[in-house]
């Protein structure tokens, strides 16, 4: 009996084995692996280990849970999704893009007269090593950042703790969705799903209005975008009838083919359309320009979110769509250029805005739109590898800067002004946290052998030998000087100098004592705890460490190079053998071997090391303007040697500190005239529509109003009623017998 | 004037009252009975008056009846009789509770209908 059980449990697995093996070989052709080995199908615990998280954290709180655990639930599942991603990793070998099924989630076919058509998109991972890439900082850091805020969220244990961690996981889910998906669609539901955490946990504190309208600002604005991205994708089922990468790919390469020989009347307009959709999701997501006001606001969330998902990681989902999408942008001729300088103009744009602001949390905020455009920048040039570096060395670095931030606020009592703490350095407990800043702030600034010098400079140095490109090469390196400058304006003021601070907006007067909280005296800022300092340690580290990645695999420009080189974003060959572009998505190398064809800077070659003293130079300079202005001969925290400056008074200061205006003449040139609309179809609405509604309820009423006296409620009256009604007919019968 | 058989079979002890005499009574007292309900405001006296239109309208068809020599008007006088019967439990229960709501008879005082 038993026997035969199992035997028809075999026989069914081997009928499920063989419906799998039919989809094996219809993707055979085009060139992927399927997961053979059952080591594969091991990733799907990445995105089931943080849903598992989300179910236990809803249990936590149906449980009233009122203690720590769901911090430690959180970074246990967010730490095994982390494990289990370099177990993939390292269990990837050789091989090239693999897929994983997960289960069946949309699928559909029907038959058409000439050919059957179907619309697949199931539970199903693309794994490859850009997915890789960006899954290993996504759990990585997510694990961390979680360590990081099961202290920093310690207040809100029993309220909002474990709404905070449910979302965390949440949107790491999503986020693994979003990155290891094999089709658009469930990208699609990640990039919602992030979208709507980020919501979430940006109006974490809902009781402040401001957070409310922050968290509702980002999800509208993120809408526009996202509109964008889902009528690309609609157009890429409607153009090439599916929406799996691994059969989606092969279908774009012929078109690819057509570009590079000329052929532009080959190429349909609606398929050139689809990068430009593709791109209003990405910059809506990743806030470029014309959709990048969102972000600052975002900050209204807590610290450890805006670390995680508005620098390192979610920010990152527009970079990662153009990267994974790449051989789709390259048919169109005018999608790179435009990603380029779309990049680069919010590169400078935010750069002059974070050179201005006083809330440190903010002008790291614009930093990370700034950086986020440098790496649109990258991908427009086409050094997909110099941007995915750099969104790698970013996640790090700002991690870092933004958790020390955090850590800064939580220590007193939210103060984020710059102009009101100052000499962390010299107080008791802070030296990790300043060692860490430090090691964040020479990273974005662009100190020479940091992991973000190598990275940035990559995305300059192509942009050089690019031809065409060196206005874009140029604003980099200007705006790379700003960056500097702001960075170590926040350091210098901050973190060094003569001892001062005042309490923030949420140090109420401590009853017990200390009276005077007037001037701050009588506040105790508390230092970071062992969580805080431990991950801070952490990333601080790793923020060096990521340097060393460039000098792995060097012939494909550091480790990110060898992730990138085998994936979607690497379309170089084909540009080569045909010559219409002469350098590769990835490789100095092959390029520098024929400059002559590149751009040069000013007649050097780009490639050959000139850049990284131009770039250390331009770095140093603004550090060292923040250092004149900002540290030297300062005596008091509040003020400065830049607050003397003519420039910081003048049209442009003011300009730079109101953030160029820009929420202003969106209120009024978008916000306004949609409120003047609205209510004109407001009015209409209650004139016309409820006017012509209420016609037809008012005509019976008006008639029956008319006979309305005879129903006096008198029983006399009815009964007067009945017997006139007898006359009448009475009379009317005589006289119809005359 | 011919005769039927039925007819004929009658005593005729009142020779000379025909139909048009007993349908004089049930106008007059139909009549009657409607200007007690219209003007009256003892809802007792009302219902009363509702009574004597029942037996007018009865008593015409009792008339019709024998004078047609058809057994349908009778019969129908007696369920007329029994809805009346069954009505002036209704109607006498209602009046009571009325009674109790108003503590008073009058018929105008009850006008919630009133549109």
């Amino acid at each position: 009996m038993l026997l035969q059980t199992t035997d028809i449990i075999n026989s069914m697995a081997t009928l499920a084995q063989n419906d799998h093996a039919g989809n094996v070989v219809e993707h055979a052709t085009q060139a992927v692996d399927h997961a053979a080995a059952g080591n594969m199908k091991l990733a799907l615990l990445i995105p089931a280990l943080p849903i598992l998280g989300t179910i236990l954290m809803l249990l936590c709180a149906i449980f009233r849970i009122k203690s720590k655990l769901p911090a430690f639930i959180t970074v246990a599942c967010l730490g095994g999704a982390f494990v289990v991603t370099v177990v993939t990793w390292l269990g990837m070998g050789e091989h090239g893009a693999q897929l994983v099924f997960g289960f069946d989630w949309i699928n559909f076919s029907w038959a058409d007269a000439s050919s059957e058509q179907s619309f697949v998109a199931n539970f199903g991972l693309y794994i490859d090593r850009l997915t890789l890439l960006w899954m290993l900082f996504v759990t990585g850091l997510g694990t961390l950042i979680a360590l990081y805020a099961s202290e920093y969220m310690a207040d809100d244990v029993g309220t909002g703790y474990c709404r905070f961690f449910a979302a965390f996981n949440l949107f790491v889910f999503a986020m693994t969705c979003l990155v290891m998906a094999d089709n658009l669609i469930l990208l699609y539901l990640g990039w919602e799903g992030v979208g709507l955490c980020s919501y979430l946990l940006i109006g974490y504190f809902y009781k402040k209005p401001s957070a409310v309208a922050a968290a509702k600002k980002a999800f509208i604005v993120n809408r526009i975008g996202d509109l964008g991205l889902a009528l690309g994708i609609m157009l890429i089922f409607v153009q090439f009838g599916t929406v799996e990468y691994a059969e989606l790919f092969p279908k774009v390469e012929p078109l690819v083919e057509a570009f590079r020989a000329g052929h532009m009347d080959q190429i349909p307009f609606t398929v050139q359309l689809i990068p430009v959709l593709l791109m209003i999701g990405a910059f809506g997501k990743s806030a470029q320009l014309p959709l990048y006001v969102w972000l600052p606001d975002a900050m209204e969330g807590p610290t450890p979110v805006s670390a995680l998902i508005h620098a390192a990681t979610m920010v990152t989902a527009g970079v990662f769509l153009i990267a994974r999408m790449f051989p789709v942008f390259l048919v169109s001729e005018w999608a790179l250029p435009v990603v380029a300088w779309v990049g680069t103009l919010t590169a400078l744009f935010s750069a002059t805005i974070g050179m201005a602001q006083f809330d440190i949390k903010r002008i790291m905020a614009y930093s990370t739109v700034s950086q986020l455009g440098y790496m649109f920048a990258g991908l427009g040039v086409m050094t997909s590898t110099g941007a995915a570096f750099h969104v790698f060395t970013h996640a790090f670095f700002k991690a870092t800067l933004f958790l020390c931030c955090g850590a800064v606020m939580h220590g007193f009592a939210g103060q984020l002004d710059l102009r009101k703490i100052s000499g962390l350095w010299n107080m008791r407990g802070w030296r990790i946290v300043t060692i860490a800043m430090l090691v964040g702030s020479l990273n974005l600034a662009g100190f020479p052998f940091t992991a973000g010098f190598f990275s940035k400079d990559m995305i300059i140095a192509e942009s050089f030998v690019t031809p065409g490109y060196s206005a874009i090469g140029w604003i980099l390196l200007i705006t790379a000087g700003m960056t500097a400058y702001y960075t170590f304006r926040v350091f210098f003021r901050v973190f060094v100098g003569p001892v001062h601070f005042e309490p923030g907006e949420e140090y109420e007067g401590d009853a017990e004592g200390h009276g005077d909280e007037g001037d701050g005296h009588g506040f105790h800022p508390h230092a970071p705890g062992w969580a805080v300092n431990t991950v801070l340690g952490v990333l601080a580290i790793s923020s060096l460490l990521a340097v060393g990645t460039y000098f792995i695999n060097t012939d494909q420009h550091g480790w990110v190079g060898s992730m990138v080189h085998d994936s979607s974003a690497y379309m170089s060959p084909l540009y080569e053998s045909h010559g219409v572009v002469e350098h590769d998505a990835s490789g100095h190398v092959e390029a520098s071997s024929d400059v002559r064809a590149g751009g040069t800077f000013f007649g050097l070659n780009p490639h050959g090391g000139v850049l990284y003293y131009v770039s250390a130079a331009f770095g140093l300079i603004g550090i060292v303007i923040a250092w004149w202005l900002h540290y030297a001969g300062r005596t008091e925290a509040a003020t400065s040697r830049a607050d003397n400056l003519a420039l910081t008074k003048g049209m442009l200061a003011r300009g730079a500190r109101g953030k160029w205006f820009i929420d202003e003449i969106y209120d009024a040139v978008i916000r306004k005239p949609l409120w003047v609309f609205a209510n004109v179809l407001y009015w209409l609405d209650q004139l016309l529509i409820d006017g012509l509604v209420n016609l037809f309820g008012w005509v019976p009423r008006a008639m029956g109003s008319l006979i309305r006296p005879t129903q006096n409620g008198q029983l006399h009256g009815y009964a007067a009623g009945m017997a006139g009604g007898l006359v009448v007919l009475m009379v009317v019968v005589w006289l119809m017998s005359l | 004037m011919m005769q039927t058989l039925a007819q004929a079979a009658y005593p005729q002890a009142m020779h000379d009252v025909t139909l048009y005499h007993y349908l004089f009574v049930s106008a007059g007292m139909f009549v009657l009975g409607l200007i007690g309900f219209l003007t009256r405001r003892n809802m007792i006296v009302m219902f009363l008056c509702t009574e004597m239109m029942f037996q007018a309208s009865g008593l015409a068809l009792i008339a019709f009846s024998r004078f047609y020599l058809h057994h349908t008007g009778q019969a129908f006088v007696i369920f007329v009789l029994t809805v009346a019967a069954a009505e002036a439990a209704m109607a006498l229960a209602l009046v009571v509770l009325l009674y109790r709501k108003h503590s008073s008879l009058d018929g105008l005082l009850f006008a919630e209908l009133r549109g």
